[in-house]
């Protein structure tokens, strides 16, 4: 790979039977671009959930991936409510997704916690009203 | 061990993936909240759950699970198993708990 290869995807809102897909598409060019295993896994496992929360909190959203040879990042961008409490948001266990949702096997409070965990960097940009940005980066080795 | 061996011993049935059978399978996870499974599902694990949603298929695929097997008799749902064979996802059922089936694959070397 001579230079960097950028991708965009639209996320549904309220569509969980198609959530996954875009870390799907990414995992598989990841793959095919020879990415070590191990950080493809963290880059999927932090983007389904990005892609979770969007479909969850925020009726959908944007994601934009840059991969580098050396590094990954992922863009998640939404314009939904925002995050009020980023701090409680943050600690595993904690949810304020309702009752069908968790029905389903998802609201454990791990979203954000699993992002974080997974990724090399997180930053997070949310206003009230206005809409979250979660920029995700990962270190690829060699 | 592969998946075949799995389904025969513990008298699984194929939803989807039965062509697939031969995929080898190391370790197991027992979870329905698709977070913990999402981070804990190891390549080549078997995941024993009961949710039955289209969206433990993105979690079997994106965790590179050697099969899903949804226990205590429930079944998946008709779009799960249609993106189940999308997507090359080996789903099996089974009338036993998830912990009668761990425990027969622990006897197993599982």
């Amino acid at each position: 790979m001579a230079e960097g290869m950028k991708l965009h995807f639209e996320v549904n809102g309220d569509d969980f039977t198609r959530a996954g897909e875009t870390s799907s598409k990414v995992k598989k060019t990841l793959s095919q671009l020879g990415f070590n295993p191990e950080v493809i896994r963290k880059v999927a496992i932090a983007m389904y959930e990005g892609e979770i929360n969007m479909v969850i909190h925020a009726e959908g959203g944007d994601i934009d991936v840059e991969i580098l040879p050396e590094r990954i990042t992922v863009v998640m961008k939404d314009v939904g409510p925002g995050i009020p409490d980023l701090d409680m948001a943050m600690q595993e266990g904690f949810s304020t997704a309702d009752h069908s949702v968790r029905e389903l096997g998802f609201g454990a409070g791990m979203g954000l916690p699993n992002m974080k965990k997974y990724s090399d960097s997180m930053d997070i940009d949310t206003k009230i009203g206005v809409g979250t940005t979660v920029t995700l980066g990962f270190v690829a080795q060699g | 061990m592969n998946v075949k061996d799995i389904a025969e011993k513990l008298k699984l049935n194929f939803y989807a993936g039965e062509e697939l059978a031969e995929k080898m399978a190391k370790g197991c996870y027992i979870g329905d909240l698709l977070s913990l499974a999402m981070s804990k599902v190891q390549m080549n694990y078997v995941w024993i759950t009961i949710q039955t949603n289209v969206n433990i298929v993105a979690v079997a695929s994106l965790a590179d699970a050697a099969c899903i097997i949804v226990a205590d008799g429930c079944v998946p749902d008709e779009k799960t198993v249609e993106r189940a064979k999308e997507q090359g996802i080996i789903i099996l059922g089974s009338e036993l708990s998830a912990y009668e089936l761990a425990v027969k694959l622990s006897e197993m070397g599982i």
